[in-house]
């Protein structure tokens, strides 16, 4: 049993397939692709795809006001509006193809780059600010869009996604589960933890590994000798490694895991293949540990390029579309700018607000101190 | 069942029993606490009366066990999870901290993490390194984390069916040299509040402030020094997040005098704190400074030593007589 067929929601055989079977360890197996850099829609054995024009052009949309949203917030923090900001630049396509292959009621568990899945969740962009801006640590009711907080600490999320898969399924429920990480996350122990549970519990989550290369400054190869999806064979679980750059790819990947999950078959590990073309956040500077040569090649791979070379090699999107979508990339920019410098900061009390959800005597003994400290300089002020 | 004499052990049993019984959404989860019913059989029979779905047995990976039981919360559920012994928790400790601790606050109230975490603690069983420790000053700490320890029978029913009524993560100490005491348990009494401390023992010259394994010996203690004439109070405070100052300082204003005994090491240790805030409310009243007797600063020693770690009924009388010495 291969990797490859064990992914597979088919069972058919492909020269194909067994061709790259025959090199499991091979470091660069074959990704599943149907939409080359260049545009052209390819065919793969095991991943179909079937969209209305309306569904590319949406996908299409989806990225780019993705992309510009990141590039929106990645200026506030150069103005100091954010404190910090993580972007996604490069990974629209894997974030946008997982995303849209998402039901309303399956959950989603994210790092602090899923700005794109946050879009497809229905998530307002500016709610996703607070924390970069330094109001709150997130804020957001989960319940609202089923999607989850973002995990700072490397990988913690998979294993809080593979214990909601549980109950979701020991609810007898048909939804799924999604845990984002990278590459550098899989080096956690709460991610190989993660995927023992859900083997184990055969809990119905989907691990979506972004594998952009980087890991702040430390490459793949200080991360992994063995390919990322193949890790999953060793947990007894599918893994399969989907060109991340290919939003059709991505989506046909991931609809395949979740309904997988939906039928009772238990986890499934895709690694999307894909890179961040920018730095790891806006303190980090990766021109002092990668070349501008690799940059350069993954540019010639560009989601959103490839996507609109095929729309419009198809003719399926004029130039009013693009232009009417570059004027909606304008207004939301300009509405995440505003609600960004519109943002308060929080009223001082807010320090003691939801420490515990039951109350604390010796929380509010502190806050009561606080308010009065506070109230002293208003009395000499006066 | 109403009132009757029973071991700890028995009573965390009826307690994990009834809550099953009570909610649907309460689950079991560890290692070993099937079948086999914990190493300490402390969930003995109840995943055969509950099965598998309720009480599950876990792969051997502490974060693992909180991280999904974190998940399972956000998703309805209430789990109670079980630590083997108190130096495994440690694998755990980042998602305690990191993840339970704080993803109330980080979601401005909106999510809820009634969680439970039971850990057996302590030494005095001659058991091998890390089966023997003391590390509730390192969730005390943790805003977002509460901790609270049973001493008797009673309490740990009651306070392990209120722990698993909090929409707070609860840090569980069990006592674990202190499972086969026995006690009387009423369960049709009205219990007291999770965190409220409770005078074990009246006493007028000084006051002994304790919790979990540490409180019978605080007692004896009294005991003992009543037939030199001294009258000592005793008090369980039960919580060590957060800790009933309030009766602290009550007693205290009383006997003008305290000394705070734990089995973890005292330095940074509950002691400290409780030692430091009783000395802010009560200076007027202190006739001698808070002394404190607990571990040392040394990792915790073979079992054939461990007589001589634990605060003992000596090591706390001669601290009594140091405070009454000024």
């Amino acid at each position: 049993m291969t990797v490859e067929s064990t992914a597979a929601r088919k069972p058919r055989r492909s020269s194909k397939r067994t061709s790259a079977a025959k090199t499991p360890q091979s470091s660069e197996p074959q990704l599943v692709q149907l939409l080359t850099p260049e545009g052209e829609r390819v065919e793969h054995p095991d991943f179909e795809i079937d969209l209305s024009p309306d569904e590319l052009r949406g996908l299409y949309r989806d990225m780019v006001l993705t992309r510009r949203f990141d590039a929106e917030a990645t200026a506030l923090q150069r103005q100091g509006e954010l404190g910090l900001w993580a972007s996604l630049l490069g990974q629209e396509a894997a974030q946008i193809g997982s995303g849209r292959a998402l039901r309303d009621d399956d959950y989603v568990f994210p790092t602090y780059r899923e700005h794109g899945v946050a879009w497809c969740r229905g998530v307002d962009p500016t709610n996703l600010l607070g924390m970069f801006r330094g109001v709150n640590h997130g804020g957001w009711d989960p319940s609202t869009n089923n999607f989850h907080l973002y995990t700072i600490v490397i990988g913690s999320q998979t294993l809080h996604a593979t214990g909601y898969a549980m109950g979701v399924a020991k609810d007898g429920a048909d939804s799924a589960v999604v845990a984002y990480f990278g590459d550098g996350a899989s080096s956690q122990g709460d991610v190989a933890e993660a995927f023992t549970f859900s083997a184990v519990y055969n809990a119905p989550v989907v691990f979506f590994c972004q594998n952009n290369q980087w890991a702040i400054s430390e490459p793949t190869e200080k991360q992994m000798r063995v390919p990322l999806y193949q890790r999953a064979q060793g947990f007894g679980f599918p893994g399969v490694r989907v060109d991340g750059n290919d939003v059709l790819a991505c989506l046909a990947v991931t609809r395949s895991a979740l309904e997988r999950a939906r039928r009772g078959e238990g986890p499934t590990l895709v690694e999307a293949f894909t890179y961040r073309m920018g730095a790891h956040t806006t303190s980090d500077d990766p021109t002092k540990y990668r070349a501008d040569e690799e940059r350069a090649a993954w540019e010639a791979k560009d989601p959103i390029l490839r996507l609109r070379t095929y729309l419009e090699k198809q003719d399926l999107a004029d130039a009013a579309f693009f232009a009417a979508l570059e004027e909606e990339s304008e207004t939301l920019g300009k509405r995440v700018r505003e609600a960004v410098r519109a943002m308060p900061d929080p009223d001082r009390l807010a320090i003691f607000d939801h420490a515990y959800a039951d109350g604390n005597p010796l929380v509010d003994e502190e806050r009561a101190q606080f308010a009065a400290y506070q109230a002293s300089f208003a009395e000499e002020g006066n | 069942m109403a009132a009757q004499k029973l071991s700890i052990a028995k009573a965390l049993n009826e307690s994990l029993r009834k809550a099953l019984e009570t909610d649907p959404k309460v689950l079991i989860m560890g290692e070993d606490v099937g079948k086999l019913g914990g190493v300490f059989r402390i969930t003995d029979g109840l995943q055969k009366d509950f099965g598998e779905d309720r009480v599950i047995d876990t792969p051997l990976a502490e974060s693992g066990i909180v991280g999904t039981a974190i998940g399972l919360a956000l998703r309805g559920y209430r789990p109670i999870v079980e630590i083997q012994f108190d130096g495994f928790v440690f694998p755990a400790y980042d998602q305690i901290v990191t993840q339970l601790a704080k993803m109330h606050a980080r979601a401005l109230g909106k999510i809820k993490m009634p969680v439970v975490i039971r850990i057996p603690y302590g030494g005095g069983i001659g058991a091998v390194e890390h089966h023997s420790e003391s590390p509730e000053a390192l969730f005390a700490h943790v805003a977002g984390l509460k901790v609270v320890s049973p001493s008797n029978a009673s309490d740990a029913y009651w306070m392990m069916q209120q722990a698993v009524q909090s929409d707070d993560p609860i840090i569980f100490f069990e006592p674990k040299r202190r499972y086969w005491d026995k006690g009387d348990l009423d369960t049709e009494s009205i219990p007291l509040p999770l965190h409220k401390a409770v005078v074990a023992r009246e006493g007028s010259d000084l006051t002994l402030a304790a919790y979990g394994p540490m409180v019978k010996v605080c007692l004896e203690a009294a005991a003992a020094a009543q037939e030199e004439g001294k009258s000592l109070e005793v008090l369980d405070l039960r919580s060590m997040s957060p800790i009933d100052f309030d009766a602290v300082q009550t007693s205290v204003e009383k006997t003008g005098r305290l000394v705070v005994v734990h089995e973890a090491p005292v330095f940074y240790g509950s002691g400290a704190e409780i030692a430091a805030r009783i000395t802010e409310r009560c200076f007027y009243h202190l006739e001698a400074p808070v002394l404190r007797v607990g571990g040392y600063h040394a990792p915790y020693p073979p079992a054939r030593l461990e007589d001589e770690y634990l605060p003992g009924l000596d090591r706390v009388l001669d601290a009594v007589d140091r405070s009454l010495a000024y």
